[in-house]
């Protein structure tokens, strides 16, 4: 799809921690981590898809890349440039090429506002263009996602759910944007419109040179989509790899446990479904060593000890599991 | 007696509301085999919660069942008057619904929730439901059952609470069970989990089900018949294999082609399958057949006059006067 291959975002040791309420006292100092040490680079061109379950802290993620939410430590590259180091100024600038798409159309669009307002608020806040200019614009924005001139004088609530996405994509893509966090873009749509606007966000990638960084529980949608894959549990990548490789050839026994657990619409179709006992442990308190122990078919006592970093088993597949890691070592 | 623990005949259902009259369910007729389980296929607005909220007679103005007969072990319930149904209901049909936050009241801990159930339709002591109660949340896999009990709801996970929804809703030993959207709202591993269970109470309990989902992947998983929706009608019923298999509406067809599946090894797709167009307005349903204006096999005489459902194979029924060429690219209308 491309040939360019140069680094767009460069993510290293991202941490996000939000403080548990302060306790009666004042004393509270519980945190609850939820993303704790990310690092991940997603290449021009390419869509980085990110899944994990609930509160796993992968839209916390995105939204730190962004900064609309302040990392506690960490760095993130744009380009190059250290965002986390930009001015207000700066910021602003460089946000023209990073927008967001959100997950729920009813939340994400004002309605008191009409489509075409919607659509060309990025532009009059960034001033460029001229009304005229920027109503020109609007019609194109509106022509790109399937809609029409006519739909921007109307209100996001006249709109169904798809609709009002495609709406939130073009407001996306006002200012031209080189790299698109898609928040679980398509979660909150019937399934026929999901693939529309799959692939209408496909359609716009290479029309226009984008980067998507595809946030979704979604397995089989991130599946189609993406090029490379990061698996996230409890705040940090338990596998990185290609997406053929991480849907064909799962290596982290909590990837292989999530690809089982899919319903594969298939009367036919028989698989051995990997078991997960328990819940999803607290951010508050993970457990030591790696955190996916307690739940894991195959821990060791020795998995309390160390959490284990990501390590490259095979080209461009990197696994955070030490007996995935032995086991690569011994061959 | 009949083998069918439930027959639907005819349902309709409409909506008096001041931009118009709805048809939300309209002549909707299917059986569910005892034992056996009906999965009830539709997007938003194709009628299909409607439909199990009128079987329960839980639906309120502006809505209406204005039409039909619902079967119950043989008796109509359209018959029974409120408090006759309100015995029925949590005893001999339960439901568990989608969003087990708003289905719990936050206030009572869920012992006590489930332990209601038990007392007023098992008319036993506070002290022998809430030990019933417990068993049930053991039955459900609920580990540490005994303390989770006087747990409030927000104290559990989604997955425990559909759990306790699960237990609360089986507590009287009821004989049809209606799930709507059960494990939308859960994790993958979560929902996994759920049905899996799912599965193996409706074998100790010998449970009938009807459930209702969007996603087909539940639907192969845990359907034995499978009725496909659409603006408020029925538009193919068929076994669960021969659905998949074998679809004879264009609609249930673009719907297994527009779901992403996880693919083979090389053979990803370029572009999802999509049906074009969106769900009609029920405000605004065109004249003839509802799907006509979005399907690929469409002729004039489909705009003429609305398709009863038609026999189209062994126990399959499609909505669709072209069921036989279902799936012939020849058959499909020139661009």
């Amino acid at each position: 799809m491309t040939d360019n291959n140069h680094t767009l975002i460069e993510v290293r040791n991202l941490t996000k921690h939000f403080p548990v309420g302060a306790g009666i006292f004042g004393v509270g100092d519980e945190v609850i981590r939820a993303v704790d040490g990310v690092s991940l680079t997603i290449r021009q061109g390419e869509t980085f898809g990110l899944v994990g379950e609930s509160g796993c802290g992968k839209s916390t993620t995105g939204r730190c890349i962004l900064r609309l939410i302040e990392p506690t430590s960490g760095e993130v590259f744009y380009r190059g440039d250290d965002l986390l180091a930009a001015s207000s100024n700066e910021l602003r600038r460089l946000r023209r090429d990073m927008q967001i798409i959100f997950q729920d159309p009813y939340s994400s669009l004002n309605p008191r506002m009409t489509v075409g307002q919607i659509v060309e608020e990025p532009l009059t806040i960034h001033r460029t263009a001229d009304k005229r200019e920027r109503r020109a614009r609007v019609d194109e924005l509106l022509g790109l996602v399937g809609l029409e001139p006519e739909h921007s004088g109307r209100y996001p609530h006249e709109f169904s759910g798809g609709q009002r996405q495609r709406i939130g994509i073009a407001r996306a893509l006002a200012l031209n944007p080189k790299f698109i966090v898609c928040d679980e873009p398509v979660s909150a749509l019937d399934v026929s419109v999901q693939a529309q606007v799959v692939n209408l966000l496909q359609d716009l990638q290479e029309r226009l040179g984008l980067t998507y960084l595809f946030i979704s529980h979604g397995l089989s949608v991130v599946e189609h989509i993406s090029t490379r894959v990061g698996i996230m549990y409890l705040g940090k990548l338990v596998e990185v790899a290609s997406s053929s490789e991480i849907f064909h050839n799962p290596l982290h026994p909590y990837t292989r446990a999530l690809l089982s657990a899919i319903p594969v619409p298939d009367p036919d179709y028989r698989r051995e479904r990997v078991s997960l006992p328990g819940d999803v442990p607290t951010a508050i308190a993970p457990p030591s060593g790696c955190r996916f122990r307690t739940r894991c078919p195959i821990a060791e006592p020795e998995c309390a000890l160390e959490e284990p970093q990501l390590v490259e088993v095979a080209a461009g597949h990197l696994v955070a599991c030490r007996l995935v890691a032995s086991d690569d070592q011994t061959e | 007696m009949t083998d069918n623990i439930l027959e639907v005949r005819h349902l309709s259902t409409h909506f008096f509301t001041r931009a118009g009259h709805v048809k939300a369910a309209d002549d909707v007729s299917f059986d569910i085999k005892t034992g056996s389980t009906l999965a009830l296929v539709g997007e938003s607005g194709s009628g299909k919660s409607v439909t199990s909220l009128s079987i329960m007679r839980l639906v309120r103005p502006p809505g209406k069942i204005v039409a039909g007969e619902i079967l119950f072990g043989g008796r109509d319930l359209m018959d029974l008057d409120d408090q006759r149904m309100r015995r029925l209901r949590g005893s001999e049909i339960a439901m568990i619904f989608q969003d087990p936050m708003t289905s719990l009241n936050p206030v009572y801990t869920v012992g006590d929730q489930i332990a209601e159930a038990i007392e007023l339709h098992e008319r036993l002591p506070r002290k022998q439901s809430w030990t019933r109660a417990v068993e049930m949340m053991k039955r459900v896999k609920i580990p540490d059952a005994e303390r989770r009990a006087s747990d409030y709801p927000h104290q559990l996970s989604g997955g425990m609470r559909q759990r306790v929804m699960i237990a609360m809703a089986l507590s009287c030993k009821p004989s049809l069970l209606i799930a709507d959207e059960p494990t939308t709202a859960l994790d993958v591993t979560i929902q996994a989990e759920i049905l899996e269970l799912l599965r193996s109470l409706r074998d100790d309990f010998n449970l009938s089900m009807l459930l209702i989902t969007h996603d087909l992947g539940v639907v192969a998983e845990t359907a034995d018949r499978v009725a496909v929706m659409y603006a408020g009608r029925i538009v193919e019923e068929a076994p669960v294999h021969d659905l998949f298999h074998n679809p004879r509406h264009p609609y249930s067809e673009g719907l297994l082609r527009s779901v992403p599946r996880l693919t083979k090894e090389g053979l990803k797709l370029r572009r999802l399958e999509t049906i074009a167009g969106t769900v009609p307005s029920l405000l605004h349903l065109p004249a003839g057949c509802k799907f006509a204006p979005r399907c690929d096999y469409v002729i004039d005489e489909c705009t003429a006059h609305e398709p009863e459902l038609l026999e189209a194979g062994a126990g399959h029924r499609a909505r669709c006067i072209r069921s036989d060429r279902i799936g012939d690219e020849s058959a499909k209308r020139k661009i």
